[in-house]
């Protein structure tokens, strides 16, 4: 079989989401690559040193420049005539464009996949993880988006994938691009962190959470979530919510601070390592997923963890 | 300018849903059935949309069983005009449904489709997709804010590093994200009032849409469970279990 990735990139590097993608494709087969871009040869040469890499397509185009689903799904469905499978991430890119790829090619899309149990067999979530399907496909082609957290990443050198440029029917011309506000931060990303610590409603406010939050995690190095509450109410970005309508993570420890352990909540972080939880309620739910629990009153126990520490 | 808004009835995102023994699927029987919320979010938007004068006519869709007609009438007494339900109690999959929803908007030519981003029951976050690439137009998936400008829509988008804002030419496909609105409920009066409203009902053969699934559930089964821990009893036992996990 072979199969084609979409790259996740900024014109600049290749992003890590990528690499769980690779691993996933290569249990099918060849792995070929789609670097689509503007100004992007270097995300190509990066890319064919992906270990398990065959080949990279690069459309270096000024239409692909912003990963506008519009356009690149119709250059992404026509090299399908020679790719028996489309696999893309499952973060917001991967999940704007895949659909639109497979429509085009008349294909049913299996999403987040976890597993990939044989040529046309794959298991994911559904209801929030509460429940796992296994889904076979009839279709002659396959379009799948891979959840980062359930493949290993592949290795960033040892491959030695050749770079072909391809080209695709270019602009649309129904949408474009105006602006978007990307926060820089130093920080570890969530969904790569070692080490989440994530803050609910009780955070009361985005001082507050600032105030609370940011030195703990500073002090760890961690990266730093939050509960959808947390995220309604303006404490932190929108980009922060862990959950099943947020982002998956899956750290060696989640810190979860005044959050309750909602099931959309829990859809976003159970598959941590350890997960920690502090709330002054000991029957809230997110206790019975925590590793290790800590009953009491977040403004008094995290100033004092932060001091013990 | 026509609004046209899919929903789905899903089980409600208060319910915990329970896997049935036999791994055919998530057990449904006398569990309580809501509309998505992601659909209602799009409802919402949509009315607020026509009270600011940017549309005429609010116009719900539902594909799914009979009882979806509970759903379109919620959408009817949260503001939408009428409703179409297109009956069939197989399970149709994203894809059939944008086949459904296209030759709708073939009849009905509506501006805009406002969607949910995902059903909390599949999590397949893909019908809006597809149906923009069928009818050939663009999608604004995620959407944090909706403007219309004229003849196109702005949408500020949620993505994973922040904030993306697009223009797109209408007709145009826009998914929901939580953070466009807080949907309205339904008054009293506006849920007796909705009972009046029209509803039509089709198949999905009067749309020659073929909706044979073409994913195969061969099985259903519960997450590995996670064992509660231990809860500890200060501060200093936390600082030792983090020492111990080489974090501090
Ligand atoms: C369609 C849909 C999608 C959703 N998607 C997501 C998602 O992706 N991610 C997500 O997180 N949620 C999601 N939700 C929301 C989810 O249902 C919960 O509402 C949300 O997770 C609750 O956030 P919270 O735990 O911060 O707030 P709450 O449930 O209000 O919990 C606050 C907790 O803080 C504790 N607390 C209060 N004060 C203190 C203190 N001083 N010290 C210690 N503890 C304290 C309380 O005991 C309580 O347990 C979704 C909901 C819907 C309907
Ligand atoms: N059976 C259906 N009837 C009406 N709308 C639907 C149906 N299935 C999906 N949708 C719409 O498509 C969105 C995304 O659903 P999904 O792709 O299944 O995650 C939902 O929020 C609805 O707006």
């Amino acid at each position: 079989m072979k199969t084609l990735v979409l790259v996740e990139h900024d014109n600049s590097s290749v992003k890590d989401a990528t690499l769980a993608v690779v691993t996933a494709a290569s249990k099918l087969g060849e792995v070929h690559l789609l670097v689509a871009g503007s100004g992007c040869a270097a995300v190509a040469d990066e890319a064919a040193k992906i270990a398990g890499v065959d080949k990279v397509h690069l459309a270096d185009d000024a239409a692909y420049a912003n990963q506008l689903a519009e356009n690149v799904a119709p250059l992404a469905a026509g090299l399908m005539a020679d790719h028996d499978a489309f696999l893309a991430p499952a973060t917001t890119s991967g999940k704007n464009i895949a659909p639109r790829v497979a429509a085009l090619l008349d294909v049913m899309q299996i999403s987040d996949i976890l597993s990939v149990e044989g040529d046309k067999t794959f298991t994911r979530p559904i209801y929030a993880g509460n429940a796992i399907a296994t889904v076979e496909s009839s279709d002659a082609k396959l379009v799948i988006t891979v959840r980062g957290t359930a493949f290993d990443k592949a290795a960033t050198e040892g491959g030695s994938g050749t770079v072909e440029a391809v080209s695709g029917p270019g602009d649309a011309g129904t949408s474009e691009f105006v602006s978007a506000e990307i926060a820089k931060s130093e920080r570890p990303e969530l969904t790569s962190a070692k080490i989440i610590v994530s803050g609910g409603r009780a955070l009361k406010d985005a001082a507050t959470f600032e105030e609370v939050i940011t030195p703990l995690a500073d002090k760890l190095g961690a990266g730093i979530g939050a509960s959808r509450a947390a995220v309604d109410a303006g404490y932190v970005p929108n980009d922060y919510q862990v959950g099943q309508t947020g982002k998956i993570v899956a750290p060696e420890v989640y810190i979860a601070i005044g959050i309750s352990g909602a099931i959309q909540h829990l859809a976003g972080m159970k598959d941590s390592k350890t997960i920690i939880a502090i709330n002054k309620d000991e029957d809230a739910p997110i206790f019975q997923v925590a590793d290790i629990g800590l009953v009491g009153d977040l403004y008094k126990v995290v100033p004092e963890l932060l001091g013990k520490l | 300018m026509k609004i046209l808004v899919p929903v789905k009835r899903v089980i409600d995102y208060n319910v915990k849903p329970r896997v049935k023994a036999d791994g055919t699927g998530v057990d449904l029987a006398n569990v309580k059935m809501s509309m998505n919320p992601f659909d209602e979010i799009a409802v919402e938007e949509a009315i607020r949309l026509k009270e600011a004068g940017k549309a005429e006519e609010i116009i719900a869709v539902s594909v799914g069983p009979a009882k979806a007609q509970e759903t379109l009438r919620t959408a009817l007494a949260m503001g939408a005009d009428r409703a179409i339900l297109v009956e069939t109690d197989e399970e149709v999959e994203p894809l059939a449904v944008a086949k459904i929803l296209k030759a709708i908007a073939a009849d009905e030519n509506p501006g805009l489709i406002l969607l949910g981003k995902q059903s909390i029951s599949d999590d397949s976050n893909q019908t809006g997709q597809m149906l923009a690439a069928l009818m050939e137009r663009p999608q604004g998936t995620f959407a944090n804010t909706v403007e219309i400008d004229g003849d196109s829509v702005v949408v500020k988008r949620e993505i994973d590093g922040g904030l993306e804002t697009v223009k797109l030419a209408l007709p145009a496909i826009v998914t929901t994200d939580l953070r466009l609105n807080e949907p309205r409920y339904a008054s009293l009066p506006n849920i007796m009032k909705a009972k009046k409203k029209p509803l039509d009902s089709k198949t999905p053969a009067d749309f020659g849409v073929d909706i044979a699934p073409r994913l195969t559930t061969t099985n259903v089964s519960e997450p590995p469970v996670r064992q509660a821990g231990e809860k500890v009893e200060d501060v200093d036992a936390l600082v030792a279990k983090l020492k111990a996990l080489g974090v501090a």
